[in-house]
């Protein structure tokens, strides 16, 4: 996970009490006076509730939606930013190139989890690292830095499956 | 804020110097050109000048073209040279060789024109024809019907190797009142459709001048019999189609005055709706529904602004940005903007972009929702407070739902409903893009809602309609409603309001309100709907809160609606450039449910 601990701060929120909730696979985040609404409404007939954060696939294993983003974009350890140039390819669904890369948080491990900003701090999708911090600086600027894992790209290219 | 669209920058924009200078070659030959139309002394009517005018553009583009070839071939700086000599001593040795050319090389074009165009005009059989028209317009009918009459044959033939005016003079000679008069009435109309590409339309628009001392004109559009405008039909002429709805809407509006003897008022509207349904191509039993709604020209801009799509908006997502932040940076990304008007805080117009505009990186990133301007206003008249439990039936696919979010930035509990489990998947996305985390989304039919949850403080009623408000939008619309649909429509906008005003708590501190609206403007899913509920319910209508729009219709042809009804309000393309909407908000004072009086 790419917050690690901070995920204490997500629960325990000064404004109520929050808790993840599992709903046809997927897991939702919400309020505590929402699900109580929520409860009320026949499950089959409930398709979402607060805000998704991932789902677990067939084979059991977790996978982070976009739509998390929110959420985790501010607790997030790990950051990079992407240049304005290069945004437009990120959100097309491309790796980030070491030429489209702006800044990137000091340490950052190689295969960490990180949140893509662009340069306006407007966060913009995961990844994960594909080279530490310290190489980021010898390759060559066409090397591959920042594996795309999600971006807000999805809202209009993967709709339906978002849910 | 924004960028005003600049018309002096557009103008720079072009392909350059070149460019400027065809448009020049142009003007000028248009300077040349009005002298040969009004060597003849006479006035035309508009538009037999316009067809002037275009037939001169015609011929007359061909040959600038072909000048300004030759003019390019034979020295291409020749217009630096002539403006600079306008303004400034001659400095360039080789520049000033080829300057004296520059003004006879200019005039010459022109001159060769103004034969061509004689020629042309002359030596071609329809050309000349035409170019009579446009000159001796102004000649009496008579004249008119004789050109066609007896001696037209012969004389045509003799017409075309003359020059326009000696034709027109030719005409005023011969011209005979007798050979009107033999000719029947059905004889000249027919006429009038076999030439109605070219000469009388110039006429008809006289035709209300003249309407005093000559009944003819007025025939012209009112005779078609059936068989006539059937055989229109199957060829239909939309120029005459138009000019015919123009005129008989001209003739409605002071039908005392201008009507023809002996006809009645039903022909006159039967044949102005047989002429908008092909000119729109509506069907007639919408047509007819919307001839109830609107007087007559308000009509005719009703169909025609249904025509064109209404501006593109957008809402700012004041969750995340604020509209200063959003329209700066729309700007940077070359987009053309401005603010919606005084009554949204929110909302931005977008006049043009150089990038897609639902595909941009606020886009995705939520800073921004595509929205009609129409469906800001019931979530206006709707005003939720924060903490509030508040209810969208129809929510797809979203809009709405995320505004409701953004005022009660993202308190309280939203439960955002819509039966159709494929348009919730958009609302999911929407949602969780804007960042509304307080929405429970579920898919029941809306007729069953106090059922599964009620007490809610406010509920909107987003009620599927007919579509008759966003033709724009969806033409089809025009064509596949009958007056099944509308009913079954109406039925089903019943049984949702009263279960709507059923989930609402009155006890309610801060609520108790529904807000019913549709994208439909017939009374029939509007008033009638919300008449209904005011009987049926302990409810009662409550200003909007919107200080535009027309008020609700109280009365409707046989049917008289509660005087409440003014209330409402109803937004029309034409008047208000959004799409048509009904709004109407109810306040419930006690939940019981009445007894049924039976």
């Amino acid at each position: 996970r790419s917050i690690g601990e901070n995920i204490q701060l997500l629960v325990d929120r000064p404004d109520g009490c929050y808790c993840f909730r599992l709903h046809k696979d997927r897991v939702y985040y919400v309020s505590e006076r929402i699900l109580k609404v929520a409860t009320s409404v026949p499950g089959d007939k409930l398709v979402a509730l607060g805000t998704c954060f991932g789902k677990f696939t067939k084979t059991q294993k977790f996978r982070l939606h976009v739509t998390a983003l929110d959420y985790l974009a501010p607790y997030a350890k790990y950051k990079v930013w992407v240049k304005p140039g290069a945004e437009q390819s990120f959100l097309y669904g491309n790796h980030v190139l070491k030429s489209g890369l702006g800044r990137i948080t000091e340490n950052t491990a190689q295969y960490q989890g990180v949140v893509v900003y662009s340069m306006a701090d407007v966060p913009l999708g995961f990844g994960v690292a594909a080279k530490s911090t310290q190489d980021c600086r010898k390759v060559d600027p066409m090397a591959i830095v920042v594996f795309h894992q999600a971006d807000i790209g999805e809202y209009v290219r993967h709709e339906d499956t978002l849910t | 804020m924004g960028r005003k669209l600049d018309v002096l920058r557009k103008e720079k924009r072009g392909p350059g110097r070149k460019a400027r200078k065809q448009k020049g070659a142009e003007v000028e030959l248009a300077k040349f050109l009005p002298p040969t139309t009004d060597s003849s002394g006479k006035k035309l009517s508009s538009h037999a000048r316009k067809r002037a005018a275009k037939r001169r553009m015609g011929s007359g583009k061909a040959q600038a073209r072909r000048n300004l070839l030759q003019l390019k071939k034979e020295g291409g700086k020749l217009r630096r040279p002539g403006a600079r000599a306008s303004g400034y001593p001659q400095l360039g040795g080789s520049d000033s060789s080829s300057l004296p050319l520059t003004p006879a090389k200019r005039s010459q074009p022109a001159e060769d024109y103004e034969e061509e165009h004689l020629e042309s005009s002359g030596s071609e059989g329809e050309g000349g024809a035409d170019a009579w028209e446009s000159m001796g317009d102004d000649g009496s009918d008579e004249e008119m019907v004789d050109d066609y009459g007896a001696s037209s044959s012969e004389e045509e033939e003799v017409g075309t190797l003359l020059l326009p005016i000696e034709q027109a003079a030719r005409k005023q000679k011969s011209g005979s009142p007798l050979a009107w008069d033999s000719l029947s009435e059905d004889d000249s109309e027919e006429e009038e459709e076999e030439r109605v590409s070219s000469p009388s339309k110039g006429q008809k628009e006289e035709e209300d001048a003249d309407l005093q001392l000559n009944m003819e004109p007025d025939e012209q559009f009112v005779l078609p019999s059936g068989e006539e405008v059937e055989r229109a039909a199957e060829l239909p002429d939309l120029q005459l189609i138009h000019q015919r709805i123009k005129d008989n809407v001209e003739v409605l509006q002071d039908f005392k005055a201008k009507r023809e003897v002996g006809r009645a008022r039903q022909e006159y509207l039967a044949l102005l709706r047989h002429d908008l349904a092909a000119y729109y191509s509506y069907s007639d039993f919408l047509l007819k529904k919307l001839m109830d709604l609107f007087p007559l020209p308000e009509l005719v801009n009703f169909l025609e602004s249904n025509e064109v799509p209404r501006p593109m908006t957008l809402r700012t997502n004041t969750l995340k940005t604020r509209r200063r932040d959003l329209a700066q940076a729309l700007i940077n990304r070359g987009v053309n903007l401005d603010p919606l008007g005084k009554w949204s805080k929110t909302g931005l117009v977008v006049y043009d972009s150089s990038v897609p505009i639902g595909a941009t990186p606020e886009y995705l990133a939520g800073h921004y929702m595509l929205q009609g301007a129409s469906s800001l206003l019931p979530v206006m008249a709707l005003a939720p407070q924060e903490n509030e439990r508040v209810l969208d039936m129809c929510c797809a696919p979203g809009g709405k739902t995320s505004y409701i979010a953004q005022l009660m930035k993202n308190t309280g509990v939203i439960l955002a409903n819509d039966s159709n489990a494929e348009r919730l998947r958009s609302v999911v996305g929407n949602l969780h893009r804007l960042g509304v985390t307080n929405a429970v989304l579920s898919h029941c039919d809306g007729r069953q809602f106090p059922k599964v949850l009620g007490g809610f403080d406010r509920v909107l009623l987003d009620a599927p309609c007919s579509g008759t408000g966003v033709i724009s939008k969806d033409p089809a619309v025009k064509t596949n409603k009958d007056e099944k649909d509308m009913l079954r429509c109406a039925h089903l906008q019943k049984e949702l309001l009263l279960s709507a005003i059923d989930s609402v708590n009155a006890a309610s501190e801060t609520g108790g309100y529904v807000v019913y609206c549709t994208c439909s403007i017939l009374v029939e899913e509007n008033e009638w709907v919300v008449d209904y509920a005011l009987k049926k319910r302990n409810v009662r209508l409550v200003p909007t809160g919107l200080d535009f729009g027309k008020e609700g219709f109280t009365r409707f042809k046989d049917r008289r609606f509660h005087p409440s009804l003014k209330l409402t309000r109803r937004f029309y393309p034409h008047t208000h450039n959004m799409d048509g909407f009904f709004i109407a908000k109810l306040k419930k004072f006690s939940n019981v449910i009445p007894k049924m009086l039976k």
